[in-house]
């Protein structure tokens, strides 16, 4: 990562793991399975692919109002993603965040990022993100077959 | 954030447990938001009350255990199952149990039991302009646009916050100047006859929002007719579904857009796109996903959940039909909310309905109550949400087209070979 890139952080904490970014924002609800943590919407481009411990970067919750509820049972599961970075405020995401706080005292913290922000968070890199948005690179992306 | 004393009381816990719990998420969500105030609101509407999950009885069981109570009228969203007939839809005891616990709760807690995702359609509809809290995406852009009341769709578990508390962050489309709008979508060579069934303006919503994206489009150069509000109904529901639409503004049609300056507040939407009759055509056949032809396996109507309007044609959709029955292997379901049905009822729409061989279902959803055969693999609708979400939800194809088509599906096994209605000369 050539220069720093920091991260806007609405729900707070740190997080660890492998980018799975997407430039198609996703309907957590009727999007992704609530009991695995696979992405189910053939429309979307990583159909089949499991968010779960993924620092989930996309540009926006989309479509119906239960993805709160959807990202609340995949933390209470433990298979929520580290971290969940859009570009777009989403509302359902964040408060399925705050939610799980309150409700079970377990969370995943919640990042906007800019543009530029968006476009350093390379697919299938691990990072680690402070809890202030601070973004630090581990390892390189595997090439993509 | 500015709180008021009384705000302030609530989250030192000095009005219990529930209604701490209730303002801190609503607090929350307003600083992540950065809003500068609570707004009170009137009404609210729960979306949450679905069975999704364990954690969906866990969230509801913690606020009525300590005595949450709402502190508006708030009108619930559909349950997980059809509330009196689950026994003979085939639906298991234990998800039945769950399901009602969480409705008990729901009650428990001073919510009206309304069950419906078309709460617009019956009791307790909201006001011009009356501050509101909705959840169900297709409620939330049917409150804005058609009745012009202010809400923002309301994540599940906010809605119920919102309600206990009467409070929420005064952001987003409660405010005038974010009920503007942003993308002006001309609509070219408009003939009223490509636009006559509620099916086709669902294809018109898949399309503009999934051009507007999380804009607030205007349109305009619509048909010269006024459409019914099951046409607005599905138009909402779709573009709620391809996109986040939260409010839309149609000129001389909805409260807010007597005219497109009005709609824009002055100022030019920042972006003017035109629709085409291709582009419209197009949007209707990708609500298909089924091979032309495929035998139909089930039927669903009423997503968003059926109106009165929508029972007569129905029934009068089967009558042209003469004695012809639906197929013995194809299931035919219409859903909807129980006043709507008991209208129906005395209506006299309901029996020659089901003596057809058309199964009612009450108080809930093809996608959260397991009502669909699971082995149902091509799926009939006039609905684009309901065209949106089977292949995830419900793991179908989707064959797309008018009710009309639908009922003739049911009879022949086929979907009819409808060409889009602006494809035809």
């Amino acid at each position: 990562m050539a220069n720093a890139v920091k991260l806007r952080p609405i729900v707070r904490g740190a997080a660890a793991g492998a980018v799975l970014r997407s430039d198609r924002s996703i309907s957590l609800w009727g999007g992704v399975d609530p009991a695995s943590g696979t992405i189910i919407d053939r429309r979307h481009d990583r159909h089949g692919e499991s968010i779960a411990g993924r620092v989930f970067a996309l540009p926006g919750e989309k479509g119906s109002s239960t993805g709160s509820a959807v990202l609340l049972e995949l933390i209470r599961i433990g298979l929520a993603p580290a971290a969940i970075v859009t570009r777009h405020p989403s509302p359902a995401v964040t408060l399925g965040a705050i939610v799980a706080e309150e409700l079970y005292g377990k969370s995943i913290p919640i990042f906007l990022a800019t543009e530029a922000g968006f476009r350093a968070l390379r697919d299938g890199e691990r990072i680690d993100i402070a809890e202030d948005g601070e973004v630090r690179r581990v390892t390189a992306a595997a090439p993509r077959p | 954030m500015k709180l008021t004393a009384e705000d302030r009381r609530v989250l030192d816990g000095e009005r219990g447990e529930a209604t701490r719990f209730a303002l801190s998420v609503v607090v929350r969500m307003a600083e992540a938001a950065g809003a500068e105030r609570l707004l009170s609101i009137e009404q609210a509407h729960i979306d949450a009350c679905a069975l999704m999950s364990q954690s969906s009885l866990d969230l509801v069981s913690h606020l009525a255990e300590h005595d949450g109570r709402v502190s508006v009228p708030t009108t619930l969203s559909m349950v997980s199952l059809d509330l009196e007939h689950w026994k003979t839809l085939g639906v298991n005891p234990s998800f039945a149990d769950k399901a009602s616990r969480i409705a008990q709760a729901y009650q428990k807690l001073g919510c009206i039991p309304t069950w419906t995702c078309a709460p617009y359609q019956g009791y307790l509809t909201p006001r011009f302009g009356q501050q509101i809290a909705w959840g169900e995406s297709n409620a939330v852009a049917y409150a804005n646009s058609v009745l012009g009341a202010r809400t923002n769709r309301y994540p599940d578990y906010l809605d119920i916050c919102a309600a206990i508390t009467g409070r929420v962050p005064y952001t987003g489309l409660h405010r005038t100047e974010n009920r503007r709008a942003t993308v002006h979508f001309h609509v070219e060579r408009a003939r009223a006859r490509d636009w006559e069934t509620p099916a086709a303006w669902a294809a018109f919503g898949s399309l503009i929002g999934s051009l507007a994206l999380d804009g607030v489009p205007v349109m305009d150069g619509l048909p010269a007719f006024r459409p019914s509000n099951d046409m607005l109904k599905a138009f909402g529901a779709a573009a709620a579904s391809s996109g986040s639409i939260e409010l839309f503004h149609m000129v001389g049609i909805t409260p807010e857009a007597p005219d497109l300056a009005s709609a824009s507040r002055g100022r030019p939407p920042s972006k003017a796109v035109a629709v085409t009759r291709r582009q419209l055509a197009d949007a209707w056949d990708e609500l298909s996903n089924a091979d032309d032809g495929s035998p139909v396996d089930a039927v669903i109507l009423g997503c968003p959940h059926v109106s009165y309007a929508e029972f007569v044609a129905l029934s009068e959709a089967i009558a042209r039909l003469g004695a012809a029955r639906i197929r013995p292997n194809v299931q035919f379901l219409v859903f909807a909310g129980a006043t709507t049905v008991e209208l129906a009822r005395r209506g006299g729409l309901l029996d020659p309905i089901e003596r057809w061989g058309a199964r009612i279902v009450r108080d809930t959803c093809p996608f959260h109550s397991p009502v669909v055969a699971p082995t149902a693999r091509v799926i009939a609708t006039d609905s684009g949400k309901c065209a949106y979400y089977a292949p995830g939800e419900l793991k179908a194809r989707v064959a797309f087209g008018t009710l009309g088509a639908c009922v003739e599906a049911a009879v022949t096994g086929r979907m009819p070979r409808g060409e889009a209605p602006w494809r035809t000369r």
